[in-house]
Formats: C-alpha cells, sequence, structure tokens
C-alpha cells in the first residue's frame, strides 16, 4: 500500500496529471475506450468482486451507467480497487476517472482535496457492531473499549469525537484495509468493530457467525456516500452528476429497465424529455440523446440498483429509509431534467 | 643548520582538474558541469511541473497542514497526544513508534543472531542442525507474512481480558497485550535514581581501571563484589535512608480493559518478534561468515593456550571476525529499520501508518507528506550507518589494521 501511494505520489509530482489538467476527461476516456473507475477492495452490497472476478455493487452500478451513457456498453468499466488511505491520491493522478467508492462527502475534501462530490448515493451513518455475548445495549456503554477502525476514513474522526463528547475513554487499533479490520474484531483484538451503517451490515455477513454479532442502535454522523471527480473539468463533473440524477428521475417517473421502451413510446411531455425523444439534453451533456435510455436499460433505475445490491432483493436487506424517494418519506431527490 | 623544505606553489587551477575532471582534465570538468546542470533542470522540472498541477486542481500545498488539529487517536504515544493535537505531534508520535519498534528490533536480532551463528558452528550435531533449519527456515519466508503471522498466532493463542492469564495478580495477559504495575514515584525517588547513577558510574571506572591494570602491569583485579556494592549496595541504603523510591500502581479490570498499569501492545510484540526473528536468520550468516574468516589457526592458537572455547571466541576471534561482520551487519539494521513500515498491516500505530496513512487521506497532502516520510528514513539510516561506520573504525583500529 505505502507503494502504491508512493508511485502515486511521484507520478503527481512528475507531471502526469497535465492530461487531467486539460480538463478533457470525456474525450480521454472515449479514446481509451473504457472508464477507469475507483471502487472498494470489496464491499459486499457496494462493490466487491465475485468469484470470476466481475464486480458488483451501488457503486459498481454507478460506474457501469455511466459506461452505457458514454459507450451503449455497461462493461465498459476497469474497476480499479482502492483503499482508503490510496483512493485520492489514486483520482488526484489520473489513474481513474471517477472515484465511486462508499466515500462520505466533506467540506475538506471538496476543497483542499482537489475534487468534487458529484451526489449522494446513499446516506448513512456510522454505527458499532459488538458480539452479542458483550450484553451491551447502546454505544454509550462502551467506555474503556478497544475499537477497531479502518485508517484514513472519516469514521476515524467521529469516533474520536463520539467519545471525547461523551467523556469516555477507548482504545483505537487502525488497520490499512477493510478486511485486515474484520479479521481483528473476528480474532478478539478489539470488542468493537466500527465504520458505516451499511459497512456493518455487508461486514457482518464476512463474519463467521453473523448472528453472534449485532449492530447496536446509535448512529453517530451523518455520511452522506458517493461519487467523486477531478477539479477542474465541468463537463466531466455534469456527466456523473447528471447519471446519478437521472436514475433517480427514472425512478420517480417509473421508468425501469424492462419498462423502458414502452415508456419511451409514451406521449407524456416529461417523459420524453427525459428519455430524449424530445430536445437534446443528453448532447448538451456531450452525450447522446438516448443516453438516459442506455443506462436505464443497462442497470436500471435507482429504485431497481438499491433492490438489487443492498434493498430487500439482497442478502442485505437494508431498509430503504432516508434513501426512498423524496416523495416517499426519504431524502433522495433529483433536479429537473429541463 | 637546519633546511626548510621549500612549500609548492598552490595550484588550485591544477587541483579542481584533478578532482572533478580526473584523467579527461579540462574535458571532464565541462561533462561533469553539464551534467549537474542536467540534473539541476529535471529537479526544477518536476517541482514546477508539480506546483502547476496542483494549482490547476486547487490542491492545497505547503506544509501549513502541520498546525492543524488531527482529530483522531493513536492507540501508543510514548508522548502525551490526544485527538485535539496537530499533525505535527502524530508526526512525532508515529516517528517514536517506529524508534522504539527498530531499536527493540535491532537488539533482539543482533543477540538472536549471534547465538544462532553460534549454534550453527557448534561441534554439537544437534546445535548445528537446528541452527541452519531456523535460518533456512526464517529467512526463506516473506516477512510481511511473518508478521500476520505472529500477529494472528499471538491473538488467536490469548485469551479476551475478562478471562485474562494472571501471574500472581500483578501481570495479565491477554489480546489487549502485556499489563503490568506501573511504577509511580514518591519522596526516595530522585535520591535512588541519583544513587543508582552514581553507581554506574562507578562501576564503569572500576572496570576501565582494571583493565589498565591487566594491560599495562599485568596485575588481575577481582572487581566484581565492588561493582554488585556500587550497583546494589548503594541504591538499596538510600531506600533505608530515603524510604520507598516508588510504589506499584496495580492494573484492575474494569468494564471492558484494564484500568491502571502500563500495557505494551499486541501489535508491538508481534512486529518485534517477527522483525527480530527474520533479520536474525540474516545476522546469523553474516556473523557465521564473519567468524569462518578469522583463521582457523587462532581457535587453535588459543585452545594451546589452555583457553575454553567460549573464552578463544569471546577474546580472540570474535573481535577480529567484527571488521567482517560490521559493514553487512549495518544493511541488516537499516533493512530492519525499513520493514517497521510494514507495520500498517497490523495495526501498529509507526509513521508510515499514522503519519502517511492516517494524515495522508486526512489531509490529501500526499507529496508533502511522502516527502516528509522518506526523508524521516533516510535519516534514520544515516545516522545508523554512521554510528555504525565508527564502531567499525574503532573495531579496525583497535586491531592495529
Amino acid at each position: 500500500m505505502k507503494r502504491v501511494t508512493l508511485a502515486l505520489s511521484l507520478a503527481l509530482a512528475a507531471g502526469l496529471t497535465a492530461q487531467a489538467a486539460d480538463a478533457q476527461t470525456l474525450k480521454t476516456v472515449k479514446d481509451r475506450g473504457v472508464l477507469s473507475c475507483g471502487v472498494s477492495q470489496g464491499l459486499p452490497g457496494f462493490s466487491s468482486p465475485d468469484d470470476k472476478g466481475n464486480w458488483t455493487g451501488l457503486d459498481v452500478d454507478v460506474c457501469r451507467a455511466i459506461a452505457a451513457a458514454i459507450f451503449d456498453d455497461p462493461t465498459k468499466v476497469k474497476y480499479v480497487p482502492t483503499s482508503a488511505k490510496d483512493r485520492f491520491t489514486a483520482l488526484q493522478s489520473g489513474e481513474i476517472d471517477v472515484l465511486s467508492r462508499n466515500t462520505t462527502w466533506t467540506i475538506s475534501r471538496d476543497t483542499s482535496l482537489g475534487a468534487n462530490f458529484t451526489g449522494v448515493t446513499y446516506y448513512d451513518g456510522q454505527g458499532f457492531m459488538v458480539k452479542k455475548s458483550l450484553k451491551v445495549n447502546s454505544a454509550l456503554e462502551l467506555n474503556s473499549a478497544s475499537v477497531c477502525v479502518q485508517t484514513g476514513t472519516t469514521t476515524e474522526q467521529n469516533l474520536a469525537d463520539y467519545f471525547k463528547a461523551n467523556n469516555m475513554k477507548y482504545e483505537v487499533i487502525a488497520f490499512g484495509t477493510n478486511d485486515e479490520t474484520v479479521k481483528a474484531y473476528e480474532a478478539g483484538r478489539c470488542d468493537v468493530f466500527t465504520t458505516d451503517q451499511s459497512g456493518l451490515y455487508a461486514n457482518r455477513l464476512k463474519l463467521a457467525n453473523p448472528n453472534e454479532h449485532m449492530v447496536l442502535p446509535e448512529i453517530i454522523s451523518k455520511e452522506p456516500l458517493g461519487p467523486m471527480v477531478r477539479h477542474g473539468d465541468d463537463q466531466w463533473f455534469d456527466i456523473v452528476k447528471w447519471t446519478l440524477f437521472a436514475m433517480v428521475t427514472a425512478e420517480e417517473l417509473g421508468v425501469t429497465s424492462k419498462n423502458v421502451d414502452e415508456k419511451a413510446k409514451l406521449e407524456n411531455p416529461e417523459l420524453k424529455r427525459v428519455l430524449g425523444t424530445d430536445g437534446n439534453y443528453g448532447e448538451q451533456l456531450g452525450l447522446t440523446k438516448d443516453w438516459v435510455i442506455r443506462m436505464v436499460k443497462a442497470v436500471g433505475n435507482y429504485g431497481e440498483v438499491f433492490d438489487r445490491n443492498v434493498g430487500a432483493g439482497s442478502p442485505l436487506g437494508i431498509n430503504r429509509g432516508l434513501n426512498n424517494l423524496w416523495n416517499k418519506g426519504g431524502l433522495q431527490f433529483a433536479p429537473p431534467i429541463r | 643548520m637546519s633546511t626548510e623544505a621549500r612549500k609548492p606553489p598552490v595550484q588550485i587551477a591544477l587541483k579542481v582538474r584533478r578532482v572533478l575532471g580526473g584523467k579527461a582534465g579540462w574535458n571532464g570538468v565541462a561533462v561533469q558541469f553539464a551534467f549537474a546542470a542536467i540534473l539541476g533542470w529535471i529537479g526544477y522540472e518536476i517541482v514546477s511541473n508539480a506546483r502547476a498541477n496542483l494549482e490547476n486542481q486547487h490542491i492545497a500545498a505547503g506544509f501549513g497542514f502541520l498546525r492543524n488539529n488531527a482529530g483522531f487517536d493513536v492507540n501508543q504515544t510514548l508522548i502525551s497526544y490526544t485527538g485535539s493535537d496537530t499533525f505535527l505531534r502524530v508526526f512525532v508520535v508515529g516517528l517514536l513508534n517506529t524508534l522504539v519498534v527498530s531499536v527493540v528490533g535491532i537488539v533482539f536480532a543482533t543477540v538472536i543472531g549471534f547465538i544462532v551463528a553460534l549454534c550453527r558452528l557448534s561441534p554439537n550435531w544437534l546445535l548445528s542442525r537446528v541452527g541452519e533449519i531456523y535460518v533456512e527456515i526464517i529467512r526463506n519466508l516473506p516477512v510481511l507474512f511473518q508478521i500476520l503471522f505472529w500477529y494472528l498466532a499471538v491473538l488467536a493463542a490469548l485469551p479476551n481480558p475478562r478471562q485474562s492469564i494472571s501471574l500472581l495478580g500483578i501481570v495479565f495477559i491477554s489480546n489487549r497485550g502485556l499489563v503490568i504495575p506501573r511504577p509511580i514515584g514518591e519522596s526516595g525517588f530522585e535520591p535512588f535514581l541519583a544513587a543508582l547513577a552514581v553507581g554506574i558510574v562507578g562501576a564503569l571506572a572500576l572496570r576501565i581501571y582494571a583493565r589498565r591494570a591487566l594491560f599495562q602491569r599485568g596485575q588481575m583485579i577481582r572487581i566484581w563484589p565492588y561493582v554488585l556494592g556500587l550497583l546494589f549496595g548503594l541504591p538499596l541504603v538510600t531506600m533505608l535512608v530515603f524510604g520507598l523510591p516508588f510504589t506499584f500502581e496495580l492494573p484492575q479490570l474494569k468494564g471492558f480493559n484494564f484500568a491502571g498499569g502500563s500495557r505494551i501492545i499486541p501489535e508491538f510484540v508481534a512486529l518485534t518478534v517477527a522483525l527480530s526473528t527474520y533479520t536474525a536468520a540474516f545476522i546469523a550468516e553474516i556473523v557465521r561468515a564473519g567468524i569462518l574468516s578469522v583463521h582457523k589457526g587462532q581457535m587453535e592458537a588459543g585452545s594451546s593456550l589452555g583457553l575454553s572455547r567460549g573464552a578463544t571466541l569471546r577474546l580472540i576471534v570474535v573481535p577480529q571476525a567484527m571488521r567482517v561482520i560490521v559493514p553487512p551487519l549495518t544493511n541488516q539494521y537499516l533493512n530492519l529499520t525499513k520493514n517497521s513500515s510494514l507495520a500498517v498491516a497490523i495495526g501498529y500505530p509507526d509513521l508510515v501508518s499514522v503519519f502517511a496513512g492516517t494524515s495522508l487521506s486526512q489531509t490529501g497532502q500526499a507529496i508533502e507528506i511522502i516527502a516528509m516520510t522518506m526523508g524521516v528514513y533516510l535519516l534514520i539510516s544515516l545516522v545508523t550507518s554512521a554510528v555504525m561506520s565508527v564502531y567499525g573504525w574503532r573495531v579496525s583500529r583497535s586491531l592495529g589494521a
């Protein structure tokens, strides 16, 4: 990991970013014929490879949707697994075009890292997981506990804030990757494992006996997770941003991967605008008129993606909750396509 | 009448030509300057290009971030540290953690390495085979796996704190680490320290005196009863006069963990054990080569004088072998220090983990942080080699070589 960071920093220093500074990410991607997408090193439901090396998950579907909009082919993605601490360097150095890796949107990341968040794919919050045998029912009972955490995350700082605010002592053990952290928790090195709550549910599936562990009810932070792009290329920023908005809009309008062709034939003005039979919004983005049709056909609308990867249709079985549409009690809201 | 040798005229130009140009003369000097200029130009291009790119992407640059609050905690700190301290303090905390694991590792690696080397050279068949197997297994496995092995093996074997192994109710071993009573200074602490210092200085002076007597007058002086008296008697007397120097704070199980006492975390143990056993395998081979490089006539001469095998090794063979041993031994010390950066895999908070890892991703200032980290490793390595060079020079000098 150290070597990767080192290599990337050197690349950054030696000016391999010249192409990035030219603000032509779309052209670069088209010339290359494949989208380079930074994902996690394996977090079930968000981005994880199966036994054949095919990546699936919510974050992966964002990459596939972008590839579908550009190439009309969701498979034209090169997945680059990044650790929590290497991810920003990989984006800055131009190794990846977009970082879609359960990353929390914060002001310092938006400013000093030289990157922009394009939206929120998943509204999350940090939680704690403990062994049931400890008989702990609240995070406030965790005084003097040992906590395993992945290094280089907002989690690490929230943890320090929370224990300080509640006047509790703790011991932190920080690991480089998610898997190392989970392994140490399972080996009993620490009493508590902390990360975003979605990540707790996902990682619980990796444990030998998931039923012996429970997620505590407290949510101690706001963790809006979303994709990131580099500063300095507004066109690319717009493409990634509106890919997500289009997925949410498709769900709002009831357009799914199965009925998208029929919906395109209807004489509904809003549908015609979104699906490109009227207006040229896709072309203004630098894509084609039917960009939303391509995308929805390939990966589905936001609701389908959510259900398939983390929701009712997946082993994680997470409720829509905050991630429901705005008109169904959630926070997912897309600006109008017009 | 004394004739003073006439000094040759100072020929600066000639000297410059010879130093810089070598055999090629002035042409060589020109080539050297051209080469230096090209290097300088490449360096300038790299720096200015990086700066321009960072500015283009609005990435913050400079070392101002070192004064910002870090906002995260570290589980082994040799100096006081809380989440509200600065990144600069994180840097120092990480550096100290790296240094402590390196120094402890080097000491253990040297001791184990010498023992294994002597085993391999031993005429005892079993001992030499054991030494050989140790070297062949340990040095042929990647060190990262050995670190993970020790960490997971240590963790798996140990119980949780509530069922910890207790020695006499004062020392506890669990998967939270080794907890021992912590000494707390009392009124008699300062006189005790002073007495101890006087004892150590006195013992050293005695030893120097005894050696001089041995080498200059051939007189053997038995000093160990006085040394014992100085080292133990003196502090004991001050304890009787001034009272106990310190009391012990006993660790107690409170909630999830032990409160009070000092704790050695399992990450530190696993890393030290892995690094020192791994490096010891290489040191053993270096020491063996060094000892074999001493002519076997020396060994025979020693035994014909009636010295035991151990005394011959200690007094005659090893001092001569050191000349051969020291330079490659330095390399191994440097390797151990640099390998300590693998600590991040098991969550030991060394410099790479807390500074080049956590701090880097919190601030995003990759170039500054990586440059600082590389600079520190370079400095540690240079200081280590300097110390070892001085030692090697002294060894050579004392042998009159």
